[in-house]
């Protein structure tokens, strides 16, 4: 074998590599922790007290906020992002188009801590005068902001689905008497569906791991939230804003390592669950 | 056969463009009722456009002109009044590639039906197996209605899309070149099926197989360049056609 193609295939395997690496570092840092606490309060309880004596670390409060602001970004986002995506693909003028989707990308190109300023700063005081809170600083205002953040993610790999919908579809849809707009709610995407579910959950994906934003604008209480209103702080949030201060190798320290192998868990299994509805889709379509 | 040949579509003068070429020169032909007309023609002579322009499946292209006259039952379908999705209803067409939905062989059969307003599933039950019947598939079929159109061999795939056209229950039936994605088995099916067709509808194909022509149709129209050379009764146009073209190209010397 040439030695080129021996780099290209080294190459092809440096991120299953790394992916293992990754996951393999997060166990050995966590592992003193989960060696000490080998039972499932961790996720399930509600005490994350790292300075108290003894301390507690049980992360429920975030891993329901991450569910909860991941799910406000999802039902927000999705159905717009959807649209917008149908819209691209098959109602908008080609230069109008372009100019959108160029939108989206300055979009996915804007430094979350920059959304995190427009969510703290106009998003979260308007949150609170709608629904009349003491703060705006809630997990709401969070999903808000990240319901846009997705959208380029979600925008660009729906439409990317809805145009490899071969165009013969269309064709025989409108020879036999359709519209327009039955033959894309009727074949068009129905034929997307996998790709289009493919794509939310990336975004899903997307939600779940962004940081900056949730921890500037998500407010910061450290125990469940008992509504979507209440101040929150996700599993990213948790370990960005304490990660620093937790002494190398203390309790906190592997804690967080803990907390993180946990979100890594949750994330590979969403992005895992999008790879195989798309691999699965195109495995029909070429039956 | 003054009777037999009651006119339903009239082209007269027919030019389409793309922009500014000229794809199809002050055509006049009338489709006899009933009966199936071949449209044969080298690649690139404009026999899809021609086609085409009888559904105003050309409309979808983006710069296409077209000029004269089409006219079903006298009225010109490119009149101002004219609802296309109507008269999608009365035209059916079959693609070259078969192009079934990614959906049940029963919704598939459906989908056109179901379009145009509510129906009672009984009904449906009963259009489903009248089309597959009809399009000679029910008896291949009937015990997997509910598997994926794409499951079908390509010869099923075809028969299915003839169905689907099929259950709006059309009067003419538009076939682009239906046959030539398909083996020698599947193709005689199909032109088996187009016969027992023109039983109750007017039958147009657009084919690149003189032989197809020759069997299946009892008019021929031959186009080159977007010219209507010669337009006959198929065994005369095989056997004795007026314009050196058409003899050229019959014979094989051209195309």
């Amino acid at each position: 074998m040439p030695t080129q193609q021996k780099l290209v295939i080294a190459a092809g395997y440096t991120v299953l590599i790394l992916t293992v690496a990754i996951f393999v570092f997060l166990a050995h840092q966590s592992w003193p922790f989960f060696a000490e606490h080998a039972d499932l309060s961790f996720v399930t309880g509600d005490r994350w007290l790292p300075v108290s004596f003894p301390p507690s670390f049980q992360i429920k409060g975030f891993l329901v906020s991450t569910l909860l602001i991941t799910g406000v970004a999802v039902l927000l986002g999705c159905p717009l992002g959807v649209i917008s995506a149908i819209s691209l693909a098959e109602l908008l003028p080609r230069q109008v188009g372009l100019v959108v989707r160029s939108l989206f990308e300055i979009t996915a190109g804007i430094p979350s801590v920059v959304f995190g300023f427009l969510g703290l700063r106009i998003v979260a005081p308007y949150v609170a005068r709608v629904f009349g809170l003491q703060t705006g600083l809630t997990g709401f205002s969070a999903g808000v902001v990240l319901s846009v953040m997705i959208l380029p993610t979600l925008v660009s790999l729906a439409e990317e689905a809805l145009r490899a919908v071969p165009r013969e579809y269309a064709q025989a849809s409108y020879a036999l008497g359709a519209t327009r707009w039955q033959t894309i709610w009727r074949v068009i995407v129905p034929s997307a569906r996998g790709g289009i579910a493919a794509a939310i959950l990336l975004a899903i994906g997307r939600a779940i791991g962004e940081t900056m934003t949730v921890l500037m604008v998500a407010g910061g209480r450290l125990t469940t939230p008992g509504s979507i209103f209440d101040p929150m702080r996700t599993l990213t949030a948790l370990i960005a804003s304490e990660v620093k201060n937790a002494a190398r190798n203390s309790a906190q320290y592997h804690a967080l390592f803990a907390a993180g192998l946990v979100l890594f868990v949750i994330t590979f299994a969403v992005n895992a669950l999008a790879a195989a509805v798309i691999v699965g889709g195109k495995g029909r379509r070429s039956s | 056969m003054v009777g037999k040949t009651e006119a339903r579509v009239e082209l007269q003068g027919v030019s389409i463009y793309y922009n500014k070429l000229q794809v199809i020169k002050n055509v006049s032909l009338t489709l006899p009722s009933k009966e199936i007309t071949a449209i044969i023609g080298p690649s690139g002579s404009g026999k899809s456009t021609l086609l085409r322009a009888i559904n105003r499946m050309n409309d979808h292209i983006q710069g296409m002109r077209i000029e004269g006259l089409v006219s079903m039952d006298g009225q010109n379908i490119y009149g101002e009044k004219v609802d296309v999705v109507a008269l999608r209803r009365r035209i059916g067409m079959v693609f070259q590639r078969p192009n079934p939905f990614p959906k049940s062989i029963y919704d598939n059969v459906t989908y056109g039906p179901k379009l145009h307003g509510k129906i009672s599933k009984t009904e449906l039950d009963v259009l489903v197996e009248k089309s597959l019947r009809q399009a000679a598939l029910w008896d291949e079929v009937k015990d997997r209605l509910n598997s994926s159109g794409l499951d079908l061999s390509g010869g099923q795939q075809q028969r299915l899309c003839i169905a689907r056209s099929l259950a709006v229950e059309p009067q003419i039936l538009l076939m682009d070149e239906p046959a030539s994605a398909l083996d020698p088995a599947a193709t005689a099916k199909i032109e088996d099926l187009m016969l027992k067709l023109k039983q109750d509808l007017t039958v147009v194909i657009v084919t690149h197989n003189m032989q197809q022509a020759a069997r299946v149709s009892d008019k021929t129209a031959f186009l080159l360049s977007g010219e209507l050379v010669e337009f006959d009764v198929t065994k005369k146009l095989f056997t004795a056609p007026r314009d050196k073209r058409t003899d050229d190209y019959i014979s094989g010397k051209m195309g």
